[in-house]
């Protein structure tokens, strides 16, 4: 794959960020830092997971996605809906009532991911059956999953199984359908996903799986939520748009995607450090017996996306009860538009300490002494992560000992101890 | 710059749950050296194996990394029962486990093996009644 551009979805808003250390203590990757009183996210580390938008008491992290004005660049534009879409309304349970009303947002057509999704089960539970995958192979579907792979447990890229995302796979085949029916251009035709998350905002552009992605834009859930929440009881003529199955639909929620690939024995497993664990599990061979993983980065799987407007709960749910209701395979995909990825991630060692093997050792010789004199508190005060964290900074050269506030106070008074025996007036207040 | 460095570890001879986390810790601090990920995977497995092996059988016991730019160094040392027969210990799937501890999912006899399998050298110095010494090398690949 191409090398890294480092382009994120999810940022920092600065003026709203107050300089807590939330965020510094739950980003999975240790990416972000605490400096001049503002969070700052290390690029080359994100991988986009949101967790940092989930926690923000202050809401300054944001997604950055594509605004609606963005159809305005294209003559026929189509809605590539995630299936977590149809668990969003309390006021309907009906997913032609639910795609039609994307209709009224200005789209010419809905294309449901759930049948790109479908094609992908078919063809995992073909390549798990091949014999040809690593086992367990793990799913590519997770696009923030696929990154912290690429950046903390390179020893598994090779477990992830060849496949295209159902967004992509979906966005080239309602891409071809609509070149068909319209006659237009390709690129006359807008695609634009209904996104649950920013992890899929940054696939379409970054470049790990994807060497040029399908998809002309990504939307954010919440903001088309927002406009047709209320509009949703209203529209009269429902149109008959829903041709996914069961199967494709039920990738929304944790367990679902797993189920659909037939492995003799799979794990599901969600939420972002729930996954590490098993990562690391599995980089340590104690995963044998298992044929397939499906990891998610979010609690409950897509469904509980940061980027979602119902709570996942509440989701699945209406998710289970909709499938209730629809038949187990959906339309299909022609299979002359390819199932296969463009490529592996790339392992990216932005863990490593130097580029020189004696000057890391060197590096982490001296980190492994500091972090023995720092407390061990990880209170996050520094603006590192943890003490380990902050004695990294340390070393690499971005922070210094005195930013920990206990070394401080301990400086401080020895200081006052030496002023106190050479006699030194010292204000009142600093005498206690 | 250095040309080596030494870690240490001691591993609680009677807690399961805790096997793998000093794995986890040294996998950690390999990545940071940026020692290729084949190596660290071997390291980890052979940790891992090892670690349970002192849990199961030895009542705990230290274990010291030590690595150079061209070789990782790996002392495991316990003041366990001892191996009788480094022969049969060596078979794969023998194994003297109890039966709790099967239950568990451990003590399939792969211990040894699979930690010979991930190393370039090991040696096995050990005494009845006295405890085990292994030492494992791996080549920086």
């Amino acid at each position: 794959m191409k090398p890294e551009k480092y382009w994120h979805s999810v940022t920092l808003q600065r003026e709203s960020c107050k300089g807590c250390t939330t965020c510094l203590k739950q980003c999975p990757t240790q990416a972000i830092r605490v400096q001049n009183g503002k969070a700052k996210i290390l690029k080359e580390r994100c991988i986009d997971c949101g967790e940092c938008i989930r926690v923000c008491p202050y809401h300054a992290k944001k997604a950055v996605t594509d605004k609606f004005d963005r159809l305005s660049e294209f003559r026929y534009t189509i809605a590539l809906v995630a299936p977590a879409f149809l668990g969003q309304f309390s006021k309907s349970e009906d997913c032609d009532l639910i795609l039609t009303s994307l209709l009224y947002l200005g789209f010419d057509h809905v294309y449901e991911v759930a049948k790109g999704a479908q094609e992908i089960s078919a063809a995992t539970r073909e390549l798990l059956g091949s014999g040809e995958l690593m086992q367990p192979a793990i799913s590519s579907a997770c696009p923030a999953v696929s990154r912290l792979i690429a950046v903390r447990f390179p020893n598994l890229i090779h477990h992830i199984v060849p496949l295209r995302s159902p967004m992509e796979l979906s966005a080239e085949a309602a891409r071809k359908e609509a070149v068909e029916k319209t006659g237009l251009k390709p690129e006359e035709i807008g695609v634009f996903f209904i996104s649950p998350c920013a992890a899929k905002a940054t696939a379409v552009k970054d470049g790990v799986t994807v060497e040029k992605s399908h998809v002309s834009g990504v939307i954010a859930m919440k903001d088309v939520y927002l406009r047709l929440a209320q509009r949703i009881g209203s529209i009269e003529e429902v149109k008959h748009l829903s041709d996914a199955g069961r199967v494709g639909t039920l990738w929304a929620t944790s367990g679902g995607e797993a189920a659909a690939t037939g492995a003799k024995r799979w794990i599901s497993v969600d939420g972002i450090d729930n996954v590490i664990r098993v990562l690391e599990d599995m980089e340590d061979d104690k995963l044998t017996d298992i044929a397939y993983v499906e990891a998610l980065a979010c609690p409950g799987g897509c469904v509980g996306g940061p980027l979602t407007a119902e709570n996942n709960f509440v989701a699945r749910s209406r998710i289970t009860r909709i499938c209730e209701t629809m038949p187990e395979l959906g339309g299909t995909i022609p299979p002359e538009v390819p199932r296969s990825w463009d490529g592996a991630p790339v392992y990216r060692p932005v863990m490593k300490l130097s580029e020189d093997l004696g000057v890391a050792m060197q590096m982490a010789l001296d980190l492994e002494e500091i972090a023995e004199r720092l407390p061990g508190l990880d209170c996050g005060s520094c603006g590192s992560p943890s003490c380990r964290a902050l004695a990294e900074d340390i070393v690499r050269g971005y922070a210094k000992e005195t930013d920990c506030i206990f070394v401080t106070r301990e400086r401080l008074q020895a200081l006052l101890k030496l002023a106190r025996e050479k006699h030194l007036d010292l204000p009142d207040d600093l005498e206690e | 710059m250095s040309n080596s460095m030494v870690f240490r570890y001691d591993v609680d001879g009677d807690d399961f749950t805790l096997a793998g986390e000093i794995s986890s810790k040294v996998k950690k601090r390999l990545k940071q050296l940026g020692l290729p990920p084949e190596t660290i995977r071997k390291v980890a497995i052979a940790m891992y194996e090892a670690e349970i092996n002192m849990v199961i059988h030895a009542n705990g016991g230290t274990i010291t990394v030590e690595v150079s730019p061209e070789t990782i160094h790996i002392i495991f040392a316990d003041r366990g029962p001892g191996i009788p027969d480094i022969d049969k210990a060596m078979e794969e799937g023998f194994s003297t486990a109890s039966h709790e501890v099967r239950e568990l999912g451990f003590g399939a006899g792969m211990g040894l093996p699979n930690i010979k399998k991930n190393s370039d050298k090991m040696t096995i110095d050990t005494k009845v009644g006295e405890g085990t010494t292994i030492e494992l090398w791996m080549e920086v690949c």
